[in-house]
């Protein structure tokens, strides 16, 4: 027991009883907080449905890996685990700070059950986890204060440095450990003066050195720090409740929530409005996001929960290559907007139109959906859906440039983007040598056959792309696939239409598509087209059958034998694979591709620094080829810059938009010489024996 | 203001490869996909961005069969507020002179301010917009790249002049005016936007309707296409033939050989 009087018997001017305090604190604490809120959710009320909460035990899963587990967090290795320490420290001592607050009104107040060992067990370790948080505190303030990586910086355009505020919140944090810690401590030195021996604290944590310190001090002065103390972390425990929904300090709060209702089918785009079907969209009044209450109540939850981390646009490529998108601020123009149309008092003003507010249109449109923001966000933003919800608004505004206008149009009239006739689609299959040696069949006029080759049109009208669906048919023969393609029946697989936010035009497009494909009467189908392959996996929901990319079939058939390939032709020249956003990031097929490639018997593999779900994006597909964006470089040079630092002489990749990027980045980087790039289908194509 | 803008369904020069018919005296229009003229697109997007400024109604008006309707459609998609089609099979074979004429007689039904056109059409001869005003008898600016409405009575327009010169005119109301392209930015017409006004109803107005004279227009033109060919290849111009690569590879040889590379 104690010799110092508690805070709940504590009499402050010798009338003033100290439970007294000890309610006040937290009703107005917890008060203030109820009303921020309150007002905090009033957005979110307004806002556009979600889905339904479905699949709740894949979510609670999610919240094991994402948000207990901490998952992404150590992709940032200092930072990720300063934040492991203060978020475990968090979790452990919140039953800590709860009971302080109760002690306040009732002394020797114990959590239930950890009055024996376990109560022992738990003092042992909180008293560590603060002494670990404030020390992550001091690290963090480190970094933030005095190292400054270039990911914190707040361009000018987008107002102020965002350091105060963390540095501040990081000084809360501090005083809730050290008045906790000075607590404890005070109270084990008197504890010591009276009885001889104290409650055993944590060798080297904060409380242990604080009651070394205080050996010396007199009993008046010890019951001083035990009060100010106890009321310094009242106040600063209530005062920090109330300030986590002002600013980014929210996701503290929020986070957990937003990993909850986090997307779950990795590829996919959410529809125009959830809760209206395709058929019920031509009666929407309006499409898309063009105003703040057009967002979801989810994507504003994402606002809300944003850390201001910056790992979104350190990982950005259209910001490294200085195009006017920065995901992170995406984020927080939006929610400063909520702060600033939804004040804490008073009354909530009406929206405008983003435009006319914080986005600009080629921010909007800088975007390749590459997805590398959504792999990095520890707290699981989501921000393709919001670009295409964006897009979608833009669209059904007349907001879309020129450059996009034309293989929009042409996509409506031809089925594909270079305005090409129909009847060419197939013109590919005639090469004189090609022909010579497979003879592709085209499903019309109730021609079947087992697997369906879906082209897609770059690699049907590119002259240099061509070579793709040469190989890649050259290898379906010889696996020995019974295969055909749908010729001029085929149209474009408008993964990019619907990206770029023309979903009406998307659904006309896959309603052709879906319709031709189960006409065919096929039972699987193909691609060498990773955008094609997400486009008929994730996109067309309702055309049933399995779709594969060619990295997965020569993987199959390398092993059951089918395809045997001769050892490298070129066992001098290094090869490094450039993992495809839509291939890697979005369907997650790293192994595949890597595997097809080791299994050329002599070739000389390497890795980039940025792979797999880090790869580097090399400039975006489908109609982001037509699109003109101010840009200081193009992002297939810095990934043909990477390559070459690796060491390699010949990127191979696995889709043919990186290929033409890629192609043009080793022109634009001067690099012809040394560097040539190839698709998966032409090298294995080249080694089939 | 009430503006009109007179529009055009032509085949599209982007989306099409152009051969001739069996007779050779026209493309083969088989397998064609049409659009809206490109410049009449900027012609409606600056009525409707000059109503949306100051207040008014854009009419769009072409002169053509039922599939032009779908020309209508779209700029009404845009933002124009209606749309008349003239046709009659009388129209058929009309040159300028017989197309000015109908739009003519359609105009004179009412009190339009400002009259729009393309500066040309993709197979036009750029001369419809002068002879309607002639017949009007108003003012008339061709090749506008540029309009300020100053007042109810009086605009001033742009011309760009040959050489990137820029001349500015005073012109009074009502005036037609030939728009050319780089004017403004036409806005994006989407799916939706053409399913939205599909159902509006496009009144359709035949000769008879417009109290016109079947003698000048139609097969009365005085101006008749007798043939139309890809010319011969003439005296030092040479195709290079072969893939992409090969041609380029090609030029560069010949740039080098004339030396305009070194």
């Amino acid at each position: 027991m104690t010799s110092l009087i508690g805070p709940a018997n504590f009499k402050f001017f010798g009338f003033l009883p100290g439970f007294f305090l000890s309610i006040l604190i937290p009703v107005i604490g917890i008060g203030i907080f109820i009303y921020i809120m309150a007002r905090r959710l009033a957005p979110l009320v307004r806002a556009a449905p979600n889905h339904k909460i479905d699949r709740v035990f894949e979510r609670i899963i999610n919240l094991f890996k994402l948000w207990l587990g901490q998952k992404k967090q150590p992709r940032y290795k200092t930072a990720g685990i300063i934040h492991i320490i203060i978020f475990f420290g968090f979790l452990i001592l919140s039953i800590r700070s709860i009971s302080l607050v109760i002690i306040g009104v009732s002394q020797g107040f114990v959590v239930p059950g950890f009055d024996g060992i376990i109560g022992d067990i738990y003092n042992f370790l909180k008293d560590y986890a603060a002494t670990a948080v404030f020390i992550a505190c001091i690290a963090a303030a480190i970094i933030r204060g005095i190292i400054k990586p270039e990911r914190y910086k707040v361009p000018a355009k987008y107002g102020k440095d965002h350091t105060s505020e963390a540095i501040l919140v990081l000084g809360f944090i501090s005083i809730l450990m050290i008045s906790e810690s000075l607590f404890e401590g005070s109270n084990a030195v008197a504890e010591f003066h009276s009885t001889g021996h104290s409650e055993f604290l944590a060798p080297l944590s904060l409380g242990w050195i604080f009651k070394s310190l205080l050996m010396d001090v007199s009993q008046s002065y010890l019951q001083g720090i035990y009060i100010g103390m106890y009321y310094l972390h009242d106040i600063t425990f209530f005062f920090f409740l109330c300030f986590l929904p002002l600013g980014k300090h929210f996701h503290v709060i929020t986070s957990i929530f937003n990993v909850f209702f986090i997307k779950l089918d990795k590829g996919t785009v959410k529809p125009v409005r959830y809760g209206v079907s395709n058929e019920e969209l031509d009666d929407l009044e309006s499409f898309g996001v063009k105003k703040l209450e057009d967002f979801t109540w989810k994507q504003m939850l994402n606002f809300y929960s944003c850390a201001d981390c910056g790992r979104c646009s350190d990982k950005c490529p259209a910001n490294a290559v200085g195009r006017p998108l920065s995901p992170r601020f995406i984020t927080i123009k939006a929610r400063d907007l909520i702060f600033e149309n939804y004040p804490l008092s008073g009354k909530i003003y009406k929206s405008k139109f983003l435009f006319d507010d914080i986005y600009s249109e080629d921010e909007i449109w800088s975007c390749t959906t590459c997805g590398a923001c959504e792999e990095e966000c520890p707290v699981g933003n989501e921000y393709i859906d919001k670009i295409v919800d964006i897009r979608r608004g833009m669209v059904d505004e007349g907001m879309v440039p020129q450059s996009l206008q034309k293989p929009l149009k042409a996509l409506e009239k031809r089925g594909n983007p270079y305005g090409t006739m129909e009847k060419k689609r197939a013109d590919w299959i005639k090469d004189k040598e090609f022909a010579e040696q497979c003879n592709v069949k085209i499903l019309e006029k109730g021609k079947t056959a087992d697997t369906l080759y879906f082209v897609d049109s770059i690699t049907s009208f590119d002259d240099n792309i061509q070579n793709i669906a040469r190989s890649t048919s050259k290898i379906l023969t010889r696996a020995g696939i019974d295969f055909g393609i749908l010729g001029k029946k085929e149209k474009d697989s408008g993964h990019e239409v619907l990206r770029f936010g023309e979903e009406m035009l998307f659904q006309d497009l896959k309603e052709q598509n879906i319709e031709e494909i189960l006409e065919s009467n096929v039972k699987n189908i193909v691609t060498a087209d990773p955008h094609a392959y997400n486009a008929l996996k994730n996109d067309y929901k309702d055309c049933s059958l399995p779709v594969k990319h060619i990295s997965q079939v020569i993987v199959e058939k390398i092993k059951s034998g089918a395809l045997t390939l001769k050892p490298a032709l070129e066992p001098d020249k290094i090869y490094v694979y450039h993992d495809p956003c839509y291939l890697g990031r979005h369907n997650e097929i790293y192994e595949d591709p890597r595997q097809a490639l080791d299994a050329i018997k002599g070739l000389k593999r390497i890795e980039m620094k940025k792979s797999r779900d880090d790869s580097f994006c090399c400039g975006g597909g489908g109609l982001m080829l037509f699109y003109e964006p101010e840009e200081d470089t193009r992002m297939g040079v810095l990934r043909v810059n990477m390559a070459h630092e690796a060491g390699a002489d010949v990127i191979v990749t696995a889709c043919p938009f990186c290929l033409v990027n890629i192609q043009d980045a080793i022109k634009v980087a001067g690099k012809e010489e040394e560097m040539e790039a190839l698709d998966l289908a032409q090298l294995i194509e080249q080694h089939l024996i | 203001m009430e503006i009109l803008v007179c529009v055009k369904r032509v085949p599209d020069t982007a989306e099409n490869e152009f051969e001739l018919n069996s007779e050779g005296n026209d493309l083969d229009r088989d397998d064609l996909v049409y659009s809206v003229n490109e410049w009449d697109n900027y012609a409606v997007e600056e009525a409707i961005q000059i109503v949306d400024k100051i207040g008014g109604n854009v009419t769009v008006v072409t002169v053509g069969d039922d599939e032009s309707e779908e020309v209508l459609r779209r700029e009404m998609a845009m933002g124009a507020n209606q749309g008349v089609l003239l046709s009659d099979d009388a129209f058929e074979g009309s040159d300028g002179k017989g197309i000015a004429s109908i739009l003519k007689a359609g105009v004179e039904k009412k009190n339009y301010d400002l009259i729009l056109t393309g500066a040309q059409a993709d197979e036009g001869a750029g001369q419809v917009g002068g002879m309607l005003a002639a017949m009007l008898d108003i003012p008339y600016a061709s090749l506008v790249n540029k309009i300020d409405i100053k007042d109810d009575k009086k605009i001033v327009v742009g011309r760009e002049i040959e050489g990137g010169n820029q001349e500015m005119n005073e012109i009074e109301l009502p005036c037609v005016l030939s728009i050319q392209t780089g004017i403004n930015e036409p806005r994006y017409v989407g799916i939706r936007g053409i399913r939205k006004v599909a159902k509006v109803k496009i009144p359709v107005k035949s000769a008879s309707d417009l109290g016109l004279d079947t003698a000048s227009i139609g097969s009365g033109a005085k101006v008749k296409r007798v043939d139309y060919f890809v010319p011969d290849i003439g005296d030092g111009a040479e195709m290079l033939e072969g893939s992409t690569d090969e041609i380029i590879e090609k030029l560069i040889e010949k740039l080098k050989a004339k030396g305009g590379l070194s």
